[in-house]
């Protein structure tokens, strides 16, 4: 940030927003959900009176994000802009509505997407000049998702079609949430479980170490639907033939495949993480710890495991972030979860179906990894930790 | 009383310790000097048995270490090292507190305890002992490293190369520290360095080493006056063996009543040397000021004397090329074969 002149960087921004909101159109009109959209400028859908009113607010917006010295000052702003553009939206989606017609959809237009990116990176700027700790990071961001939940709520939203969407889908959209949920955190658990106790071998015997990285290696090579495909096989056989796989609802299609295929993805991070972790103990201090009698059991717990921590964290915030994403991908063999409606959507043409299975699991993974970061940072005696604790770098040693 | 008895240790084909055999008296300090890769590292794990010899034992007090339980072994043992080895991840308090803890002590003992030995080593318990070893300065991780060591009142104490991560003003006052420390704990210390100075300074027996063999075995006077090897002279510098045996002469034998003809106490020549003053102490400051004579403080009690520059310049030849010449009469300069002197002042 340069003192006394305009942030360039700030100032390309808002001439992006400006040629955003009045080049491209903000809004697009569907007969139905599948029709082709038509779409329509800011100067078409807005009276003179109101488009004055619009562009002087949006102006004086921008140029508070582009002029403002204070980052909380911007940060504020850039949040309040945003909800303001998307309550606009919802209004004038809800203004169109009789004339369109009631089986039309009304959707942000490319403008308004670009529009609403261009403030994204503005708030993204102003909290990174705030220096936030990961704690603050993970408040910020859970904030700013209460916030937008309760937007999307309101009556305020209703009319846009992505909720219109959400309504028509309510009950199955909440069931698949949680099957989502158990796909992505189930793999993960089980990655953990049996990742960590395979990274600690793996420290330990270059023998073992080397050839099982190398196979999970190979298996994050895999592409996910033909990972799938491949375990449909094994995992139809076992279901078939071993009475109590059938019982546990072991199929070829469905919850297992998907489980064991992002449990397979998930093991690369956890146990490399957790290998590498163990492996960057120093050894001065694992010297001092068998010098002052810790035996075996006791050095692992105290010593290397805590010590091994940030990095083995670190691990299973990529396995977590990766498994919740791939997750949508389990829909295509009957897993469920939100990527039923990403392939329904495309199946039907119909956007906001896609939408609705899309967004969630990006919202999802960035708090995921936020709620990781902050339990990086909770370790104790890392410098991360110190960073947290002081609020600032640690002290330079007297 | 610490007994090492033939052992030996090798990796593959390369012999790092040789059949060495080495005791250490009950409440003195050993310090093995040798250049890196002589095999004193290995010596002082042979010890603790981070490391298990070939063949040869290590005796404690007449019990063969390896019939204790290993972990009891070494929790009787301090260890402290040059990286320190602190546990990044616990405080101050936590890392001193360390080994009474695995030894099962009650909490407020542990604490107590945590305190004292914080306060031993001049670390403020309230402030330092809640902080965590990245926001140590290095003189002061190494101090916590020493207290941690101390911590469950070992009787014995390894140390490697416990002051080569400080700097040389720093590690000048950690050796005082240690060696005050040591006189009032009684502790048997084995210290690792490779700095014939340090070891001189500190060492009650100096044990040299050179690829994996003991080379001579002696107090400070023995290896500086006599060394045994090439390897030994070189350890100690040729052209420094003049200064290093002074140093560790006091003066005290050397000092002769105040006869009236010396300007004691003169501005020139600045306050009488300390009575604990060493012969090497003594000559500086006639270098420094041109003086010839010097006033010394009187010991404990005894009224003050002068030292002259004859006397000194002799008894640091006694034991040199010239062994043998009569050095004075009255038998002034005797005191060099005495025990070290560990400098001014402690």
């Amino acid at each position: 940030m340069r003192q006394g002149g305009v942030d360039l960087l700030r100032l390309g921004l808002a001439v992006v927003g400006v040629a955003a909101a009045m080049a491209l159109p903000v809004v697009s009109v569907r007969a139905s959900r599948i029709a082709p959209p038509e779409l329509r400028w800011l100067a078409a859908v807005l009276g003179p009176g109101e488009l004055a009113a619009a562009a002087s607010v949006g102006l004086a917006a921008l140029a508070t994000l582009v002029l403002a010295r204070d980052a909380r000052v911007r940060l504020a702003v850039a949040l309040v802009t945003v909800a303001g553009l998307l309550v606009g939206l919802g209004q004038l989606a809800a203004a169109l509505v009789p004339e369109a017609g009631p089986y039309a959809r009304i959707a942000p237009g490319p403008g308004a997407w670009l529009l609403l990116g261009t403030l994204s990176l503005f708030l993204t700027e102003a909290a990174a000049a705030l220096t936030l700790g990961p704690l603050g990071r993970l408040g910020l961001g859970a904030g700013i998702l209460a916030g937008l939940v309760s937007l999307l709520g309101s009556p305020m939203l209703a009319s846009l079609s992505l909720l219109v969407e959400y309504r028509n889908r309510a009950a199955s959209f909440w069931s698949e949430a949680a099957q989502h949920l158990v796909l992505a955190g189930g793999s993960f658990a089980a990655a953990l479980v049996v990742g960590v106790p395979l990274g600690l071998v793996a420290a330990r015997s270059r023998r073992v170490g080397r050839p099982v990285l190398a196979a999970l290696t190979a298996i994050q090579t895999v592409p996910s639907i033909a990972m799938f495909g491949l375990l449909l096989l094994p995992l139809g056989w076992l279901a078939t033939h071993v009475a109590l796989a059938a019982t546990l609802g072991v199929r070829g299609i469905g919850t297992a495949p998907a489980l064991v295929g992002l449990f397979l993805y998930a093991l690369l991070p956890v146990v490399g993480h957790t290998a590498a972790g163990i492996a960057g103990v120093p050894a001065a201090v694992l010297e001092a710890a068998s010098a002052m009698g810790l035996d075996r059991r006791q050095r692992l717990r105290d010593v290397e495991l805590p010590l091994a921590l940030p990095v083995l964290l670190t691990g299973a915030r990529i396995a977590l972030v990766q498994n919740i994403g791939l997750a949508t991908v389990g829909a295509l063999i009957g897993a469920g979860g939100f990527g039923v409606f990403v392939f329904q959507g495309i199946g039907q043409t119909a956007t906001d179906l896609v939408l609705l299975g899309a967004l969630p699991p990006v919202a999802l993974a960035l708090m995921a990894a936020l709620v990781m970061d902050a339990l990086i940072a909770a370790v104790p005696g890392s410098a991360a930790a110190g960073r947290a604790r002081s609020g600032s770098a640690p002290e330079v040693a007297a | 009383m610490i007994e090492l008895d033939t052992l030996r240790k090798s990796y593959g084909d390369e012999v790092v310790v040789d059949d060495v055999s080495l005791t250490l008296e009950t409440g003195t300090i050993t310090a093995v000097v040798g250049t890196s890769g002589s095999g004193k590292s290995t010596l002082l794990k042979l010890v603790n048995r981070l490391v298990e010899p070939e063949s040869g034992t290590v005796r404690v007090d007449g019990t063969d270490t390896r019939a204790l339980p290993l972990t009891e072994l070494r929790r009787s043992i301090g260890y402290v090292i040059q990286d320190n080895g602190l546990f990044p991840h616990w405080s101050v308090a936590r890392n001193v507190g360390a080994v009474p803890r695995l030894l099962g002590w009650p909490q407020d003992e542990i604490d107590a305890r945590v305190s004292e030995l914080l306060e031993l080593m001049r670390l403020d318990p309230e402030r330092i002992g809640p902080r965590y070893p990245h926001e140590l300065s290095g003189g002061q991780a190494q101090r916590v490293g020493v207290a941690r060591a101390l911590a469950a009142r070992p009787r014995m104490m390894l140390m490697d190369e416990p002051f080569g991560a400080l700097d040389p003003v720093i590690r000048q006052e950690a050796r005082a520290e240690l060696a005050a420390i040591q006189r009032r704990l009684g502790a048997t210390v084995l210290l690792v360095t490779h700095d014939m100075g340090e070891a001189l300074s500190l060492g009650d027996q100096i044990a040299v080493m050179e690829a994996g063999r003991l080379l001579q075995v002696g107090t400070p006077a023995e290896i500086v006056l006599s060394p045994a090897a090439p390897q030994v002279r070189a350890l100690i510098g040729e052209d420094e063996r003049g200064f290093r045996h002074l140093a560790l002469l006091p003066l005290a034998p050397l000092v002769r009543p105040n006869r009236a003809h010396v300007p004691t106490g003169g501005a020139e020549l600045g306050e009488p040397l300390a009575a604990g003053a060493s012969c090497a102490d003594a000559l500086s400051r006639m270098i420094w000021t041109g003086a010839r004579m010097l006033p010394v403080a009187g010991q404990a009690g005894e009224p003050p004397g002068v030292v002259a520059i004859e006397d000194v310049l002799a008894a640091g030849r006694a034991g040199g090329p010239q062994t043998g010449r009569s050095g004075r009469p009255d038998g002034v300069g005797s005191g060099c074969d005495g025990r070290r002197n560990r400098g001014t002042g402690r």
